[in-house]
């Protein structure tokens, strides 16, 4: 008998206007000490499945058909299912436990939840628990409070939370998603080990096929609600047999090989018309700004770059304690090229790509941007000049555009702000263009931001980038938020509007194998300093730092 | 943590500094304090030595050193109209003031948590509608209507409860209160109540609000997920994490009900502060003003300050920044 089979399930969202089917007539089973991957886009009904096993579907959903059997027993008849029998991991290590207890409170309470124990038994079994998912010294730490973790420690706590009760079965949900690629394969690792020496039952559901290559026994294939394929992992990822899975795994980003453009999601079965290509129309876009002085030499130089957080404040500055977020970098940017910055969590990248674009001002060293020290303009009208044609696109599409104005207002406010058009049936013309290149349509302008998903966004994003008509683009994990389908488009136009418009490119990612695919050369930055800056196929074919080999040979791999 | 205390403490001073100054300003420049002294047929040279006398002919900065190291003895000199001094017309009333005060305040807190933990968990619920009319009545009636309402029906027709004064009460030697007694308490009640009401339903939307939030975290799915018991979760896991911005308003709404309970405690004729301070904008009594203006901003400061450590016992996360 199976741990989990689930038969004919459906889920149905009911709402007044019609009812959403989440998920459709899916079969599945887990034995114990199995992983099952289930994987699929956004939107697929994957975390759906492991909601409805925990019977912790949100109001208005609910089974609408079908049977969920644990041992052979319905799990909704099942008194104490949840955390006995089945527990769960969730995405964020950072938003899954309670900020305001510690570490052995949150575990002694689900385990005398579960089990008959006095509270120092229960405090000596949370203390070999987060010992056996790998927390050194857990006698001390076990009575920190979440934040005094890291992201990859704070995900043990949370399977060691889900351990607490002796599960049969642990549903974890995307449970590497927010993490660095070395902590990943570790988690991975904990997983798996799991499975294997307690029997347990794994349900991992996941976007990232590289993940269910290294983990999973079997693989189910999910696409709109419905299960297209399921089978051992090699033969899914190498003989897929239905069409969407096969095009699913060609629009995973290769981290062994260079090609030309990203493979797109080609599977379209119910008629949906495929992305159009950009055709750029208006030479607006192309023309420049009279105040532009065409300079030779690197686009973007950093001298010496250093910016340090103060972490410990006192009154006298020798008591005072610094962390160097970013330490005397130096590179170039040239013209026209994409610049790749690699590095995992707090390695500075970011901080990097804040300073370049103005937002912070740099502690020491200096960015010259085409031949100006940034730090030495005096007038503001300069520096409005410079700042036009430097513009970024954020990580987060849901966060970074403001909900309550219409997108066409949006991407005209930077038009408006530097004053680059002179009436308003210009800006609108405009605003219709760009829509159009960025491959929306320019009736997309009267909608609001929810109306469009995360991949829709983001073009809105990058319309609005493009609507200064910038000669530099920062890109900040531009696709990490996104489908890997959707991320190739987003990424494909990214790299048409390059060739385009001559942009100029810097791409921050801690995905290698879209970087490698993106960029012209790569510069990898550890704990604030550049590791290593190398022509990209130099690097991943030849890697002369240590610290690039790991990362390097982390990139999981199909 | 002390760093953090000495600094708070210092904040707090220069507050209290800048309020002194605009209490002296008040006292020295709203009209002749010596005028308001004397009667009519003073004579000149009288009135010139009681100036004298009073420090008033110093330079101004002395003067206001003068008032702040009197102040600080608890000397904020008499009263224009009683004649008593302005420490013990205070000191009388304080108590009055602050017991309403806190038994208000017990009442909207005691009321208001669960209603708002109860409506933000089930938002659908027609207990949840019901209580949410119910505390848009109280906010919208006004006070003084509420207490006369009240004084109406249990005072009046049901005969059930005192409409004035505070009953009984035992003088502790520094501090007289009415809790001790039956009839002490037979008072409060009523004008606690009305004083309560727009706090308890402010403090009812404030848990629902914040509670509606913190059901939607991953940490409530997560700990729904391991099977942790509902009443753990809710009033643990969920209120505990809703309670910084309840101690901030909470807080503050604290302060105004005693430093502002001016209109319950005149329907009631509740001897407290605030039937002191109406009195004294009446007789233009101006040094029970401006000791009233300090008293305020001393009883806000630490508040605020309370506040401020309560949530270093709440939150954990602000312990770290604050080391």
């Amino acid at each position: 008998m199976s741990l989990l089979a689930i038969k004919n399930l459906t889920v149905e969202y009911p709402s007044r206007k019609s009812t959403f089917t989440a998920v459709r007539d899916v079969t599945l089973s887990v034995e114990r000490g199995e992983i099952l991957g289930l994987v699929g886009e956004s939107g697929a009904g994957k975390s759906t499945i492991g909601t409805a096993v925990m019977g912790l579907l949100d109001a208005p959903g609910r089974v609408a058909g079908g049977e969920i059997l644990i041992d052979g027993q319905d799990a909704r008849s099942i008194a104490n299912l949840r955390g006995a029998r089945v527990s769960m991991i969730f995405q964020d290590p950072l938003t899954s436990l309670n900020p305001l207890y510690t570490v052995a409170q949150q575990l002694t309470e689900t385990i005398r939840t579960h089990r008959r124990m006095t509270r120092a038994e229960a405090h000596d079994e949370a203390v070999s628990l987060l010992d056996q998912v790998g927390i050194a010294d857990a006698e001390t730490r076990i009575t920190q409070y979440p934040h005094q973790f890291s992201g990859g420690m704070r995900q043990r706590v949370v399977i060691a939370l889900a351990l607490c009760s002796q599960p049969d079965l642990i549903i974890a949900d995307e449970p590497t998603t927010a993490l660095d690629v070395s902590v990943q394969a570790q988690i991975l690792d904990l997983i798996r080990d799991l499975a294997v020496s307690r029997g347990v039952g794994v349900i991992l559901v996941t976007h990232d096929m590289g993940v269910i290559a290294q983990t999973a026994d079997r693989v189910a294939v999910m696409y709109h609600g419905a299960l297209v394929e399921e089978g051992k992992t090699a033969q899914i990822i190498h003989d897929p047999q239905h069409p969407y899975t096969q095009s699913l795994l060609a629009a995973v980003p290769r981290g062994e090989r260079k090609l030309d453009r990203f493979p797109s999601l080609t599977y379209q079965p119910d008629g949906a018309p495929a992305p159009q290509e950009m055709t750029l129309t208006d030479d607006w876009l192309r023309s420049k700004g009279k105040d532009e002085n065409q300079g030779t030499g690197p686009l973007v130089q950093v001298r010496g770059l250093g910016m340090r957080f103060l972490t410990r404040n006192a009154i006298l500055p020798k008591n005072r304690s610094y962390i160097d977020a970013v330490k005397d970098l130096n590179f170039d940017i040239n013209r026209g090229e994409v610049l790749g910055l690699v590095g995992e969590s707090g390695s500075g990248k970011s901080t990097v790509a804040r300073m370049i674009a103005g937002i912070h001002a740099p502690d020491t060293g200096s960015i010259t941007f085409d031949g100006q020290d940034m730090a030495k303009i005096a007038s503001s009208h300069e520096r409005q000049a410079l700042r036009r044609q430097i513009q970024m696109i954020f990580q987060d599409p849901y966060s970074s555009l403001n909900p309550r104005m219409r997108v066409r207002d949006i991407v005209a406010e930077p038009i408006h702000h530097n004053r680059l058009s002179e009436t308003a049936s210009e800006t609108s013309r405009i605003v219709g263009d760009l829509l159009e290149v960025v491959g929306l349509g320019a009736a997309a302008g009267a909608k609001f931001p929810h109306e469009f998903s995360g991949g829709q966004r983001q073009r809105i994003s990058i319309a609005r980038a493009l609507a200064t008509r910038p000669r530099f683009l920062i890109c900040d994990e531009p696709t990490s938020a996104l489908d890997v389908s959707i991320q190739a488009q987003i990424l494909n136009l990214l790299k048409d509007l390059r060739d385009a418009l001559d942009l100029t490119i810097l791409f921050i990612s801690h995905d290698l194998p879209v970087v490698r695919q993106m960029c012209d050369r790569v510069a990898v930055m550890r704990n604030g300093q550049l590791c290593e800056l190398a022509e990209t196929e130099a690097l991943f074919e030849a890697p002369r730092d240590p610290y690039t080999r790991e990362l390097i040979s982390l990139m999981p791999s199909l | 943590m002390i760093r953090f205390l000495i600094e708070r403490l210092f904040q707090a001073a220069v507050v209290l500094i800048v309020v002194a100054l605009l209490a002296f300003v008040m006292f020295r420049f709203a009209g002749d304090p010596v005028a308001q002294m004397v009667s009519l047929d003073t004579t000149a040279e009288d009135r010139a030595a009681l100036r004298e006398a009073m420090g008033l002919n110093n330079s101004l900065p002395v003067q206001f050193g003068q008032f702040v190291l009197r102040a600080v003895q608890g000397d904020f000199g008499l009263s224009y109209q009683m004649g008593q001094p302005v420490a013990t017309l205070l000191a009388e009333r304080l108590p009055a003031s602050i017991e309403l005060s806190l038994v208000a305040f017990g009442i909207a807190l005691i009321v208001g948590i669960p209603m708002g933990v109860y409506s933000g968990l089930y938002p659908e619920s027609w207990l949840s509608r019901a209580f949410l009319i119910l505390s848009l009545a109280g906010i919208s009636l006004p006070t003084f209507f509420i207490g006369i309402m009240l004084i109406l029906i249990f005072g009046v027709e049901l005969n059930l409860f005192p409409t004035f004064g505070r009953g009984e009460t035992v003088d502790l030697g520094w501090w007289t209160t009415g809790l001790l007694t039956g009839s002490g308490w037979h008072s409060i009640i009523l004008p606690a109540c009305t004083l309560g009401l727009f706090q308890m339903t402010f403090i009812m939307r404030l848990v629902r609000a914040e509670i509606l939030d913190v059901m939607r975290t991953d940490y409530i799915k997560f700990a729904r997920a391991r099977g942790i018991a509902k009443g753990r979760i809710n009033y643990g896991h969920a209120l505990k994490n809703t309670l910084v911005p309840v101690l901030t308003i909470a807080g503050l709404q604290l302060g105004s009900i005693i430093a502002f309970g001016i209109v319950t405690e005149s329907v009631f004729q509740w001897p407290g502060i605030g039937l002191l301070f109406i009195q004294a904008i009446s007789t233009v009594d101006i040094p029970v003003m401006s000791t009233y203006l300090l008293l305020v901003a001393l009883i806000f400061v630490s508040i605020n300050l309370i506040v401020d450590l309560l949530y270093l016992l709440v939150d954990p996360r602000l312990r770290v920044r604050s080391r």
